[in-house]
């Protein structure tokens, strides 16, 4: 049972690290942005933004695949432009499975992001704007480096929840062994087959350690720049 | 310095004029809830007035009837708050030099050097603020002020967090700054004593009103 991996277990596996990966790293600039315009501005309609961004979290993941896929599939609505413009289609490929991720994910990147902006006291930014510096400048001297913490609690749930996309992905993306198929839709083909037993339980173990892995790894980085502040 | 400002804010309508001379230490005197950190929020630029003019330096900040409304970071001003507000991530020296590399383009020829060995705090350079005293904060909140090399300081309630003793020792500090640098001072406080230590040019206030310009 603790045989190392099969090839396709392997695949899956670094499949699964690559999208996640993607899906973190893309949505990052903009949730930061957006969980920024909560954060301190007020304008009108800014409930409805916030329940659009939150429906991933509370819409049956499929719905999101599906939505996914009239949008951006080769006939969809932006992948028809995309596709006849630019030759580029990202239905049934590992790009289309970092969007999905990226976009079930976001709600939980935006929503840790802007809590540890709230929490950066607003006093210290108007200091830092009597002493010179522009809007600019303050986000990336003041504001940035203060919840810099926050951001990276969001990034690791993102990344762990990327890792754990399945319905999205697999309406979006499908299930083919080698390009679209992540670890959660391997594990969930191994159930399915004859004698799959062992090797579902191998990716089971592999997802466990992932998991504790990047949490430890936050954990680590934390407290490394809670010594930073205290100097 | 010429300030004439109108704001109506919650129940208190605040509604003062004054002009100090340009190199002198002009006090806001009064009860809390007096509007004493509005004006001075208002001539920083953090809160804006309904209609009004403030000039500084004969420089233009603020004024209703042309439509000019300079934002904070282009008004030149060194703030000092009661609580510090240094930032937490960088060191004493990160600090002090955050507002200098932004206005070298002002030179009121203040040396690094000398100001920290003024507010005595040479050795706290490498340290981080959360492991300074009460003091050392804000004897470093003022050396950030004052390097950022201002045309005016302003000085909201800076001591009220200080016990007694630490507010006499800083008292000297606040009017060598004065002196030595030729920077003039618009400070807020309640404490009279504190005031009348510092200078001899006193607006009080009450419900956002002048009650009184004593020019002892």
């Amino acid at each position: 049972m603790l045989s190392p991996l099969s090839p396709l277990e392997a695949d899956a596996l670094l499949l699964s690290l690559k999208v996640a990966f993607w899906a973190v790293l893309c949505s990052l600039p903009l949730g930061v942005m957006l969980a920024w315009i909560l954060a301190r501005l007020d304008f009108p309609g800014k409930s409805l933004l916030d329940g659009l961004l939150h429906l991933p979290l509370v819409l049956p993941p499929v719905v999101i695949g599906y939505l996914l896929l009239v949008a951006l599939g080769r006939n969809g609505l932006i992948g028809k432009i995309l596709y006849e413009n630019f030759g580029v289609s990202i239905a049934f490929t590992w790009k289309g499975a970092v969007a999905a991720s990226a976009v079930m994910a976001f709600p939980l990147l935006v929503r840790t992001v802007r809590l540890s902006l709230d929490a950066v006291d607003a006093k210290l930014e108007m200091a830092a704007r009597t002493l010179g510096a522009g809007p600019w400048r303050v986000f990336f001297t003041v504001t940035l480096p203060l919840s810099i913490p926050g951001i990276i609690a969001g990034m690791v749930l993102a990344f762990a929840r990327s890792l754990g996309e399945f319905g999205a992905t697999i309406t979006f993306v499908s299930n083919i062994p080698g390009q679209t198929q992540t670890l959660p839709l391997a594990l969930y083909t191994m159930t399915q087959v004859p004698n799959g037993e062992a090797a579902a339980m191998r990716l089971c173990l592999v997802a466990i350690a992932i998991a504790l892995l990047a949490l430890i790894g936050a954990n680590w980085l934390g407290k490394c720049f809670a010594r930073h502040f205290e100097g | 310095m010429r300030v004439n400002v109108q704001r109506q804010q919650g129940t208190c309508n605040i509604d003062v004029a004054f002009q100090s001379d340009e190199n002198g230490i002009t006090a806001l005197f009064g009860p809390s809830g007096a509007g004493k950190s509005s004006i001075i929020n208002m001539v920083a630029g953090l809160q804006k007035p309904d209609s009004g003019k403030i000039y500084i330096c004969g420089r233009c900040l603020f004024d209703s009837e042309c439509g000019v409304n300079l934002p904070p970071d282009k008004r030149n001003v060194g703030y000092v708050f009661q609580e510090g507000l240094l930032f937490p991530h960088l060191s004493v020296k990160g600090n002090l030099l955050y507002g200098r590399r932004l206005n070298q383009s002002s030179d009121h020829g203040i040396d690094f050097d000398q100001v920290v060995n003024l507010l005595g705090i040479p050795h706290l350079l490498s340290r981080k603020p959360k492991s300074l005293s009460g003091g050392e904060k804000q004897r470093v909140a003022f050396g950030r002020a004052v390097l950022s090399n201002p045309n005016i300081l302003l000085m909201d309630e800076p001591l009220a967090s200080l016990d007694d003793a630490r507010k006499e020792e800083m008292l000297p500090f606040i009017k060598d700054l004065n002196t030595r640098f030729r920077i003039p001072i618009l400070y807020v406080s309640h404490s009279f004593e504190e005031i009348r230590t510092l200078t001899n040019h006193i607006i009080k206030l009450a419900h956002g009103k002048i009650v009184e310009i004593a020019e002892a």
